[in-house]
């Protein structure tokens, strides 16, 4: 019996990106902003029934594609990411003209290729997942037209995603050459049968370096700055947000469940590169003078303290991995969200932009603040607890160096962050009126003020629910 | 049926002044009167769920007890809880802390009127009632230490509500720093606790402790865990702070500085009564500093001219006269002066607020007098106070008094008994002497004196009525219904004894007579007893020197000290952190130049990072291979 009703989100998301395309060639100009609503609804809808139906799982089609709790998690994660993107772009979008409503469109096609990749237990089934994300986000990347640096980013985005894509497929065929399946358990129980062979080892380190490229690990990250400064706001938040938790996803779930580290010793590589990943991109945040490229840069870093939990990969990594993906979409959410705020009264990201926005808007920037000290690990925000968990995790998985790298350069990170808190409330600026605040942006704001805390004060409850998700590896 | 739902329920008691705290501070804080009435709702309905859970725990056997708790934070090695407890205990503080803080805000309606902080004002009485209640609520050391904190940083900020006073100021920082010293030890017992019996729980420490003999380890965390109460209790030597918080408003001192907050030291001793009363010699400590403090504190109040500090020194002395009782075993004696000297001290602060209000802010009793036929009200409810706290029969403070004294005498403590009695004389004394200076005599400047409105008075008439009434529960005469309930292993319980509680009362009397003598009489000169021992005279008003003896320490050691580390910072520790900052900040230069937005070197990059993984991944096999 296969619950094929499990499936209702990716249909309902698929058919209304559909709709919303076809609304957006159909509907008068003045009509358009109705798709808008649409899509939120929409994405809610999709939201509200995941999670009704968190804890049913299946499994279709002979494992190539698998609904259980871990999945769900993910796609809780997107779709809230999701929506709160639509919500703080309510004013963005006005930047991008006639074009607005495909906009909204990409946006859902680019969550439903995500969805599909973390329920994908086929080598395949990630690719096609990959692609409908990875081709949705080279458009969306480039889609303020007229400016030269979103163009820029998108075509810059385009040829390292298409030699990324090319690596981690090559990976993939060496795979399927080496245990003749391409879904998750039948390459395990090839590879128990079989002996150790450099090409599988050489396919796994390419599949590897392909999702690194995703989740920008070092030294596959150098395109992040460039993209994420270049394209529109909103974009680059669901990038770093959402597009790098589902590679993250995909990355735990083939490790553990194709190449568990008992039979393959993957960890201290992916060791070296966690603490590469954390040193290089909180060192380089350091100089940044631009608030969108000093994110990316600490994106980076974070994307390495993410790794740290499936370097330790226990249950309190595991934990910590999905519990550092979740609050980390709330905090950098709200930090593109002010950011983009910015943007649009300023004309741009630059730090000096920043200045006085403590007063000329006082509810963004106290938000910012405290989401930037979540971000650094500050108690009792919700990024304290993640890395809570994931360095508990990797101590108790014998990395204590790895921990004490991430401690030492969180500390570090501290010092960025709270460089815009500084222009916020202590940089002087000539102007002096309020920064408008659309009441979309205010609650998408409100949403990530109140997740940030409250995660960070009772971590109870979502602990819970990521100790659900990661049951599937109990058996690693 | 409906009282099993209050039970589950009961975590609203708390919670219901939290939100009210973030109501105001969010949303009404803009509009003082619904932040009053916000905040008013809030304490009310804790209270009507207070007297709920009360109703069904002295309605059932006395054992009762309702705990439930979620579970916080669960790490390797660690697992912090959050939960509620409920026995009789904490149906006796909910109570009180209900009851007074309910007059107390609906008093400051009549006192703050016209301030301008008046949201914040009531922002801050919420939340201090929300971390009260929480913590008498609180089910574990770690829950109890976080609303420990929670009520001194409430108590630093009504202290200082009028912060534009340099004094007002100086006070909440002494106060605040001086409880630093007590929670520091109160932290590092509990941390103490936590390894070595694994568990913060009420429950399961009480059935570990029994069986563990090890008295150098039970020793030193059953007088970490005093230093606690020594600092929120203000017992000596930590007693310096409370006298100083007088600076906040009346309302203030009434419920954080004398009937609630500054009671949770005792609280906390009898809640953790199961670990004191297996260190016979913790025990003895703390009987001491409660015996000393309530003598110190007495001797102040004897010759001080500020109606607050004198109601201020009171208080430190009858919180010294609660821990005494808890040292000598008499837990429910001193659970029981707890809850009497919450009503009476309360009372007696608002009525003196009552009377600073009419005088606008004049404190010295001196410039007071004859106010009784100006404020009736307020007078008699003070006297009805003054009565009670001088423990005249049949009123409230009479019945915990004589429990306390009689614990002291029966218990083998002839030392502290004496000294108590004493206190009790002087307590009589000093405050029938502020009452007939201020109150009645010739009135001295207090003509434009007039009674408060009625929304002061009518918390000060029910105060008045609970200082009379709510002794009766712990007299023979009821069978002493609060001994049944409010009992632990042991605590120690003694019979009635005829003889300390005529000895106590006349005691009392007489202090009220010797003050009539000297003050309304004036039969004997004040001015010639000062003379006579001045050296002595000097000694109390001073307040023993204390505070000069803390400020040389500071001056001496803190400075000294300071000027050391000073060139540590500076020399050592500035250096190393400025290269270090140099260090980082120019390898990000550096690394920054790496991404140069050339895409064909980001290529080369990823180019070269795969092959370098491969390379380091392949070279392994081969070894194994070759």
């Amino acid at each position: 019996m296969m619950y094929y009703q499990l499936l209702g989100p990716e249909i309902t998301v698929a058919v209304l990106g559909l709709l919303v395309l076809a609304g957006s060639l159909l509907l008068p100009s003045h009509g358009k902003n109705a798709l808008g609503y649409l899509t939120t609804i929409g994405l809610a809808a999709v939201l509200l029934a995941v999670i009704l139906n968190f804890s049913r799982e299946a499994i279709f089609f002979a494992g190539v594609y698998q609904i259980d709790m871990y999945a769900n998690f993910f796609r809780l994660l997107f779709l809230s990411a999701a929506l709160l993107i639509m919500l703080m772009s309510s004013r963005y979008t006005g930047l991008f003209g006639e074009r607005k409503s495909e906009w909204f469109s990409f946006m859902l096609f680019a969550t439903l290729g995500m969805m599909i990749m973390v329920a994908a237990g086929d080598l395949i089934m990630v690719y096609v997942g990959l692609e409908l994300m990875t081709i949705s986000f080279y458009i969306l990347t480039a889609y303020l037209l007229n400016d030269r640096w979103s163009a820029e980013a998108g075509l810059k985005y385009l040829l390292i995603g298409a030699m990324s894509s090319a690596v981690l497929l090559f990976g993939m065929s060496l795979i399927y050459a080496c245990s003749g399946s391409t879904v998750f358990t039948e390459i395990y129980q090839a590879l128990l049968a079989g002996s150790e062979r450099p090409a599988l080892l050489a396919g796994i380190v390419m599949m590897m370096a392909g999702l690194g490229f995703k989740i920008s690990v070092v030294p596959f990250h150098m395109w992040t700055p460039d993209i994420y400064q270049g394209a529109p706001t909103p974009v680059t938040a669901y990038l770093a947000v959402a597009s790098k938790a589902a590679g993250f996803a995909v990355l735990v779930r083939i490790l553990l469940i194709a190449f568990p580290p008992t039979s393959l010793d993957w960890k201290l590589i992916l060791a070296v590169l966690a603490a590469l990943t954390i040193i290089i991109g909180n060192l380089t945040a350091l100089p940044q003078t631009n608030v969108k490229r000093m994110l990316a840069y600490s994106s980076i870093a974070q994307a390495g303290y993410i790794l740290v939990g499936l370097v330790a990969a226990n249950t309190y990594g595991l934990k910590g991995v999905l519990f550092y993906a979740m609050t980390y979409v709330f905090a950098n959410v709200a930090a593109f969200a002010v950011t983009a705020v910015v943007e649009v009264a300023e004309g741009n990201a630059e730090l000096e932009s920043f200045n006085g926005l403590g007063r000329r808007a006082p509810m963004p920037a106290a938000v910012m603040t405290i989401c930037l000290l979540s971000l650094a690990g500050i108690p009792p925000m919700a990024g304290f607890a993640g890395k809570l968990y994931l360095f508990s995790g990797a101590i108790q998985g014998g990395y204590l160096w790895l921990a004490f790298i991430g401690l030492l350069m969180s500390m570090i990170s501290v010092y960025y962050y709270l460089h815009v808190a500084k222009a916020m409330y202590i940089g002087i600026s000539s102007r002096e009126d309020r920064v408008l605040l659309p009441v979309p942006v205010r609650i998408a704001l409100w949403i990530c003020l109140l997740g940030t805390i409250l995660m960070g004060v009772y971590p109870g409850p979502l602990s819970e629910l990521t100790e659900l998700a990661v049951q599937l590896f109990s058996a690693v | 049926m409906l009282i099993q739902d209050v039970m589950t329920f009961s975590w609203l008691i708390p919670v219901l002044p939290f939100l009210a705290f973030a109501l105001i501070g969010l949303f009404l804080h803009r509009w003082p009167k619904w932040s009053a009435a916000c905040s008013i709702a809030a304490i009310g309905v804790s209270f009507f769920l207070s007297v709920l859970i009360a109703v069904e725990i002295f309605g059932g056997d006395p054992g009762r007890a309702f705990e439930m708790s979620v579970r916080w934070l669960e790490m390797p090695g660690l697992k912090v809880d959050m939960g509620i407890l409920i026995d009789p205990l904490t149906a006796v503080m909910l109570l009180v802390v209900t009851t007074v803080a309910l007059l107390v805000q609906i008093y400051s309606l009549g006192y703050m009127e016209g301030d301008p902080g008046r949201a914040s004002y009531f922002a801050y009485q919420s939340i201090f009632a929300g971390s009260m209640l929480g913590l008498v609520m609180a089910s574990n050391f770690g829950q109890i230490f976080v609303f420990w904190e929670l009520v001194g940083m409430c108590s630093y900020l009504l202290i200082g509500f009028w912060f534009g006073r340099p004094s007002a100021r100086d006070a909440a920082i002494k106060a605040f720093v001086t409880n630093r010293i007590g929670d520091f030890g109160f932290l590092l017992g509990i941390l103490f606790l936590i390894i070595v019996f694994g568990t913060l729980n009420f429950g399961e420490l009480a059935a570990l402790i029994p069986d563990y003999h090890n008295l150098a380890v039970l020793l030193p965390i059953a007088v970490l865990l005093f230093f606690g109460p020594v600092g929120k209790s203000a017992q000596f030597p930590l007693h310096v702070w409370l006298p100083d918080a007088m600076e906040g408003p009346t309302p203030v001192s009434a419920l954080i500085h004398a009937a609630t907050m500054v009671a949770a030291g005792v609280y906390l001793i009898a809640r953790a009564f199961f670990i004191f009363s297996q260190v016979p010699q913790a025990m003895l400590l703390i009987a001491l500093v409660g015996g000393f403090t309530a003598l110190l504190a007495a001797t102040i109040a004897l010759v001080q001219n500020d109606i607050k500090r004198i109601l201020a020194y009171s208080t430190l002395s009858q919180l010294g006269y609660m821990v005494m009782a808890m040292g000598v075993g008499a837990m429910t004696a001193g659970m029981f002066h707890l809850r009497t000297h919450a009503f009476f001290k309360g009372l007696l602060f608002l009525a003196a607020g009552s009377v600073i209000h009419a005088l606008h802010g004049e404190q010295d009793i001196w410039k007071m007098g004859g106010l009784a036929k100006k404020m009736p009200i307020t007078t008699w409810t003070f006297v009805i106070g003054a009565l009670a706290l001088a423990g005249i029969p049949p009123l409230a403070g009479f019945w915990s008094k004589d429990e306390i004294l009689l614990g002291a005498f029966a218990g083998g403590y002839t030392g502290l008994y004496l000294l108590g009695s004493l206190v009790a004389f002087m307590t009589a004394f000093y405050m029938f002497r502020l009452i007939f200076i201020a109150f009645f005599g010739v009135s001295k400047g207090a003509e434009q004196a007039h009674e408060s409105p009625p929304v002061m008075t009518g918390p000060l008439v029910i105060l008045a009525a609970l200082s009379i009434g709510a002794g009766f529960v712990g007299s023979p005469w009821m069978g002493n219904v609060f001994g049944l309930y409010i009992s632990t292993p042991g605590a120690v319980h003694h019979p009635v004894n005829p003889t300390i509680m005529a000895v106590s009362s006349l005691l009392a009397l007489a202090g009220i007579g010797l003050a009539w003598l000297i003050y309304q009489k004036q039969a004997v000169s004040a001015e010639k007893l000062r003379q006579r021992w001045p050296a002595l005279y000097h000694v109390f008003l001073n307040k023993y020197y204390v505070d000069e003896f803390y400020a040389w320490l500071g001056k001496v050691f803190v400075d000294a000290g300071a000027r050391v580390l000073e060139w540590v910072d500076l020399k050592i520790i500035n250096g190393a952190v400025n290269g270090l900052a140099y260090l980082t900040g120019s390898s990000g230069r550096t690394l920054r130049y790496a991404v140069n937005g050339q895409v064909q070197s980001y290529a080369i990059w990823v180019m070269v990072g795969l092959v370098l993984l491969l390379a380091t991944v392949l070279k392994t096999v081969f070894t194994v291979l070759v």
